[in-house]
């Protein structure tokens, strides 16, 4: 296409991560694996990682699924980020992302990830956004033994905020 | 109590007004998203309401709100005696034999509900339930429900490639063990309208009841209940130009009289002693607790509206819109379409998809231009799964709905391919 101006939804960084996702296909074997739905509109999520032996970083991060350019542009963008980091910055991360995403207010520092706040317009587009962060947040705790249910680890993420 | 009222057969055959039908409306001159008026196309998930309908709730708690069936006041006989017109207007509207047999209900789901609890009581280990894979969930789950409950089995009547039901499979799913056919009349996805005289037909030679989730069909298509030989009729306000929260639930008199309460409480018992109860007549043994009077009073309005435009012409209007719309959606090559070809079989439901742009980024792209579909699997997973995709989008038609609107929507298809492309 000759031209394209940048969406406020669909920015070019965005479309990017959707068609060329990072990090997209199942760990095997993972130490953490989290599957999700949209009961909304059926996309599903499964989030894979692996972590150091000492469980203090999330080495490696993947996604597979399928949905709507929102949610996986924003796997996309959550792997990529997420992957290397110290278990502490990345929930730090994975909070800070949730807060953007679901309360007022201008974020800093988030980067590439601040892309996704066009979202915020469209407010039942949100939930497509924050299902695989959700996702991955409720696999880092529940490997942490922070998680108090005896859940197994697929099921539905329904309402986020 | 006596006065007449009209068939909805009795209005001549003419083209719809669709201007004047609009001015009814003024949702329809709202603009959305910055200044874009809105096209609506959302009818099978919800339908407008004309200002008749509205007025007639405003004037119910304006003029004479009370509850319904208990005050010797004259509020309570004033909503009382047109609570009860209201169910005898619908009785018209769907030619059933006795007002009685037309109990109120908050919508489809919970009709449907109702008899999967109450004549799905009678059902024994090793009964069958025979349902189709295009239902809605609400027409799906209460008979699992029902299944698990009693240890019964739920069969299901294929679908063919084009959204229709393969009825060449119904004999042999039909045997002495089926006690309950429950299908949809017209479906809310592909829009194909089934031959459910011919299913219920079958269905009664093997001794089964039917249930016909009529939600979609009732608002769009004549529905003559003692014409298709049906035994029971679910069907909601919201999407026949009435308010949300009134729904009807039809069944045959000696059917519904042989079936124990679903809800239980006031209005619904005859005599009360503190170790049991006696039921209360039809229709009250189904109606326990204080009903929405003013939703069915409006919802008797709304059916007094379809029934001046003619059923037969608000299918006429559809046919039109939907024929024109799967028109000119083949010429576009990068759109697929799902179920049947033509407006012979289907309701004005279109199903469809655009290139890989997934039917939720479609949706938002078309509502920014105004254009309000549905995207989705429309409780319809399993028939999602059948028609192998995780979801669609869908326009929906109604009486005010227009060959104009149909190419705005076509329009907006190109937004979304700007942006994806």
């Amino acid at each position: 296409m000759s031209f394209q101006f940048d969406d406020e939804l669909y920015r070019d960084i965005i479309l990017d991560h959707y068609r060329n996702p990072r990090n997209k296909g199942d760990l095997d074997p993972a130490d953490v694996v989290v599957s999700a739905n949209n009961p909304l509109c059926g996309d599903e999520v499964t989030i894979t990682a692996r972590l150091s032996e000492d469980g203090d970083t999330v080495k490696e991060l993947h996604f597979s699924g399928r949905g709507c350019s929102i949610s996986q542009a924003s796997a996309s963008m959550m792997a990529e980020e997420v992957e290397g980091k110290p278990m502490p910055e990345a929930l730090k991360l994975i909070n800070r992302f949730k807060e953007m995403m679901l309360a007022e207010g201008e974020p800093e520092g988030l980067g590439d990830l601040e892309a996704l706040q066009g979202v915020k317009k469209y407010p039942v587009r949100i939930k497509c956004a924050v299902l695989p962060w959700n996702s991955l947040l409720q696999g880092l705790t529940e490997r942490a033994g922070e998680s108090t249910g005896p859940e197994a680890h697929s099921h539905t993420v329904g309402d986020m905020a | 109590m006596t006065e007449a009222i009209q068939s909805p057969a009795a209005a001549p055959i003419r083209a719809l007004d669709v201007e004047a039908i609009r001015a009814d409306f003024a949702i329809l001159t709202r603009v959305v998203r910055g200044g874009k008026p809105l096209v609506y196309l959302d009818n099978a998930a919800s339908s407008q309401k004309p200002k008749r309908v509205i007025d007639a709730l405003s004037d119910y708690y304006s003029r004479y709100n009370a509850n319904v069936h208990r005050g010797i006041h004259t509020l309570s006989e004033e909503a009382t005696d047109e609570y009860e017109k209201a169910r005898r207007k619908i009785q018209a509207f769907i030619n059933a034999g006795h007002s009685e047999e037309l109990i109120f209900v908050r919508n489809t789901t919970e009709a449907i509900n109702l008899v999967a609890y109450s004549y799905g009581d009678r059902l024994r280990e090793g009964d069958e339930i025979l349902l189709s894979e295009m239902e809605h969930h609400s027409n799906l789950v209460p008979w699992q429900l029902l299944a698990d409950r009693k240890g019964a089995k739920l069969r299901f009547l294929p679908l063919l490639d084009d959204g229709t039901i393969e009825m060449a499979a119904l004999p042999g799913l039909l045997n002495e063990r089926t006690k309950v056919v429950a299908v949809s009349h017209m479906s809310n996805v592909v829009g194909t309208i089934n031959p459910v005289k011919e299913i219920a037909r079958q269905a009664h030679a093997a001794g089964a009841v039917v249930l016909l989730d009529a939600a979609q069909s009732v608002p769009h298509l004549p529905v003559d209940v003692q014409e298709l030989e049906c035994d029971f009729l679910a069907f909601s306000g919201h999407k026949m130009l009435g308010p949300m929260g009134i729904g009807v639930l039809w069944g045959r008199r000696e059917l519904l009289e042989s079936m124990p309460p679903f809800l239980a409480g006031g209005n619904m018992i005859m005599k009360v002693e503190l170790e049991h109860a006696t039921y209360n007549e039809l229709p009250d043994k189904f109606e326990a607790g204080t009903p929405d009077a003013g939703g069915a009073i409006a919802l008797g309005v709304a059916v007094d509206y379809l029934s001046e435009i003619g059923m037969e012409n608000v299918r006429l209007h559809e046919r039109d819109l939907t024929d024109y719309a799967l028109e000119v959606l083949m010429d576009e090559p990068d759109v697929a379409l799902y179920g049947p070809k033509s407006a012979d079989n289907r309701g004005g439901v279109i199903a469809f998809n655009l290139g890989d742009i997934h039917p939720h980024d479609l949706g938002t792209l078309l509502d920014r231009e105004g254009v309000a579909i549905r995207a989705g699997h429309h409780c319809c997973q399993p028939l999602m799964r059948r028609l192998g995709q995780a979801a669609t989008a869908r326009a929906s038609f109604y009486v005010y709905n227009t060959r104009a609107e149909v190419d705005q929507l076509v329009s907006a298809l190109g937004s979304a391919r700007a942006v994806f492309g």
